[in-house]
């Protein structure tokens, strides 16, 4: 028989590439997904991706999405390719999220406090209904407004610290590291934990954060309080030596408090897990708070034998870009270990007469 | 073949960036075998699909520069395409598939058949760089392995195989040991290609880009597989000759060429199998 060694792999991917092109377009009698339609009615798909993707870009954002057919970890993979082109021309100012212009903030730990629960746009207490006026396209009411607050919002773990029932955290005047610079070490300092989960897949964060709650490294949780709303980013350039302004980020902060530790030496006294991300996005920061309490564990004196408790694993595993190119590199051929393997396996084989 | 892509660096990375690379690089060549910490970047291209050793060959690439890139020996499987065509896009390099005109070979999986000479630089992608990964999985527990050169649970791991199967059942990605000291993992090659990593006049470089880590064999370097005195390395290839060209030792490929359990074995090196067919082999499939 003739054989014809394979070619065309060129040809193939042109092809395939076209093919994806046309099935991403769809049906030509349907109009268009326009980036502004993605950007202001799937907002949360958005946040998510610019979270994950580590890059505060709604409009980049809703054409990753719009890319890659809405595959959300395939759009973040687009933002984090696209970042590692841009220059890195400053480093901005600490946020303060206690200036924050809220549109929503909630606590479960006080009935009432300073600001107030601010309930803002939340699925909380809608009934999962599927909603048939919204497929016909009916225009809402306008929601009641009301006049924001002036005072800044104390947050929660600054009231319960001014009676010093929290532990305090303060500057050690270092600087954070920067896992998209150098690579993770262990053992891993907080800052550097925090930016991965920060990065970290939101579905891996959800389910070891409930791993947590059902016993695998409890740590009794309680919503401290959860805001989500508008922060000032500042960047100080040496040239003029002061504070500018550059823009907003909607943020997402959860501050958990977590069951109280003492020692000899240091009262008893409550201890955080904190979460922060881009966006509006409740359920990643929630789960980063709780993981990030877990991941704790050995600081604190505590056993640390489950999974959220071990900071190696966590990190290693918690980055969907990584994960996802990994595990789908299977896809790759892998003929020639295949081979070796076949051929180790029919001598072992004939050894046992077979 | 393609225009260079506008807007970018020479080879995508930024200069910083590379300068990060080759001193990673350096430190690599200067202690062989060892695993150095890189601060990897995201790449256009997956994570696990090859951005270590894109990441190495952007570092050393240069304008004068002849690439060649393979995936299982082969320059024409969609991956090496892919790779290829990335290079030849954003640093606007020439490129062939004749192994001896490259100046850079990027790899996956092989190791090819012409040996190569002190002007070439061999670059592998690595999926995972740790060889005592599947024994201990915490890099921090693995770190301080290497550090004491404490290899014992691998040699434990290939007396379990001989006592089980007569023989070490590893055959691919095996271990060795570099210069007498850093055990390495030599990338999934088959067992076949390890020998070529002994004394090879190329400079050998090895990029993980999800892993964050980079290493290397300087030229003519000591690499020995590992092995007992009374079970030495072993490694074979398919009892066949090449379908095409007829050779006896290549590295070959088992192509399923209908449902009756008929076989063709080929030189899974294209490059090696056109060249002998070109000078007048001849196999008994051609």
């Amino acid at each position: 028989m003739a054989y014809v060694a394979v070619k065309g792999g060129e040809r193939a991917i042109d092809n395939a590439h076209a093919w994806l092109a046309e099935e991403r377009r769809g049906d030509l009698g349907i109009s268009a997904i326009g980036l502004a339609q993605i950007t202001e009615q799937l907002g949360r798909s958005v946040d998510r991706v610019m979270a994950e993707g580590s890059v505060y870009d709604t409009d980049l954002a809703a054409l990753a999405i719009k890319q890659s057919q809405g595959d959300l970890i395939e759009a973040a993979f687009l933002l984090r390719a696209y970042r590692t082109t841009l220059p890195r021309f400053a480093i901005a100012e600490p946020v303060d999220t206690a200036n924050m212009l809220i549109r929503r903030r909630i606590s479960a730990v006080y009935k009432d406090l300073p600001g107030g629960q601010i309930l803002g746009p939340t699925y909380d207490y809608t009934h999962r209904l599927l909603d048939f006026a919204l497929a016909a396209g009916t225009v809402p009411p306008p929601a009641a407004e009301a006049i924001a607050p002036e005072a800044a919002m104390p947050r929660v773990a600054d009231i319960l610290g001014q009676e010093g029932l929290i532990e305090a955290h303060t500057d050690d005047g270092r600087e954070p590291g920067d896992l998209t610079r150098e690579p993770l070490r262990f053992p891993a300092t907080r800052d550097v934990r925090l930016q991965a989960l920060a990065r970290g897949d939101e579905g891996f964060l959800l389910a070891m954060g409930y791993s947590t709650q059902r016993g695998y490294g409890g740590s009794h949780p309680f919503v401290g309080e959860l805001r989500v709303g508008d922060c000032n980013i500042e960047i100080t350039p040496p040239e003029i030596g002061f504070a500018i302004d550059i823009g907003d980020v909607m943020l997402t902060e959860c501050a958990l408090v977590n069951q109280f530790a003492g020692s000899k030496t240091v009262p008893p006294q409550f201890t955080s897990g904190y979460g922060l991300t881009f966006g509006h996005a409740e359920r990643k920061a929630m789960g980063m708070a709780l993981v990030d309490r877990a991941m704790r564990a050995e600081e604190l004196g505590e056993d640390a034998n489950a999974p959220a408790q071990n900071i190696e694993f966590m990190l290693y595993h918690s980055d969907n870009i990584e994960a996802t190119g990994f595990v789908e590199h299977l896809k790759l051929p892998h003929y020639v270990d295949f081979q070796s393997e076949l051929e180790t396996i029919r001598r072992m084989r004939a050894e046992t007469g077979q | 073949m393609n225009e260079i892509l506008q807007g970018y660096n020479f080879a995508y990375l930024d200069e910083q960036t590379k300068r990060m690379l080759r001193r990673a690089l350096l430190k690599a060549v200067a202690i062989p075998g060892h695993q150095i910490p890189f601060g990897s970047r995201e790449m256009p291209l997956p994570y696990g699909w090859g951005t270590g050793g894109i990441q190495v060959t952007a570092a050393v690439l240069g304008p004068n520069d002849v690439l060649k890139v393979i995936d299982q020996g082969a320059d024409d499987t969609t991956n090496a395409v892919s790779i290829r065509r990335f290079f030849a896009k954003t640093a606007g390099v020439a490129t062939t598939t004749d192994t001896a005109t490259a100046t850079i070979i990027q790899t996956r999986h092989r190791i090819p058949e012409f040996p190569l000479s002190e002007n070439q630089i061999l670059v592998y992608q690595v999926p995972q760089p740790e060889p005592l990964s599947k024994l201990e999985p915490s890099r921090g527990e693995t770190r301080r392995m290497h550090a004491l050169a404490e290899y014992g649970s691998m040699h434990v791991r290939l007396y379990e195989d001989i006592t089980r199967f007569g023989h070490v059942a590893i055959s691919y990605d095996y271990p060795v040991m570099v210069g007498g000291r850093y055990l390495m993992a030599p990338s999934p090659i088959p067992a076949f290609d390890n020998p070529k990593l002994h004394m090879m006049p190329a400079l050998q470089l090895f990029g993980a880009g999800r892993e964050k880590r980079i290493y290397a064999i300087p030229p003519y370097t000591n690499v020995r597989s590992l092995d007992f005195d009374d079970h030495p390395f072993c490694a074979g290839r398919a009892p066949h000759p090449c379908g095409l060209c007829g050779s006896e030792t290549s590295y070959l490929d088992e192509v399923v060429v209908d449902n009756k359990g008929g076989r063709l074995f080929v030189c899974s090196d294209t490059d090696y199998c056109e060249t002998r067919r070109a000078a007048g082999h001849v196999g008994a499939d051609a």
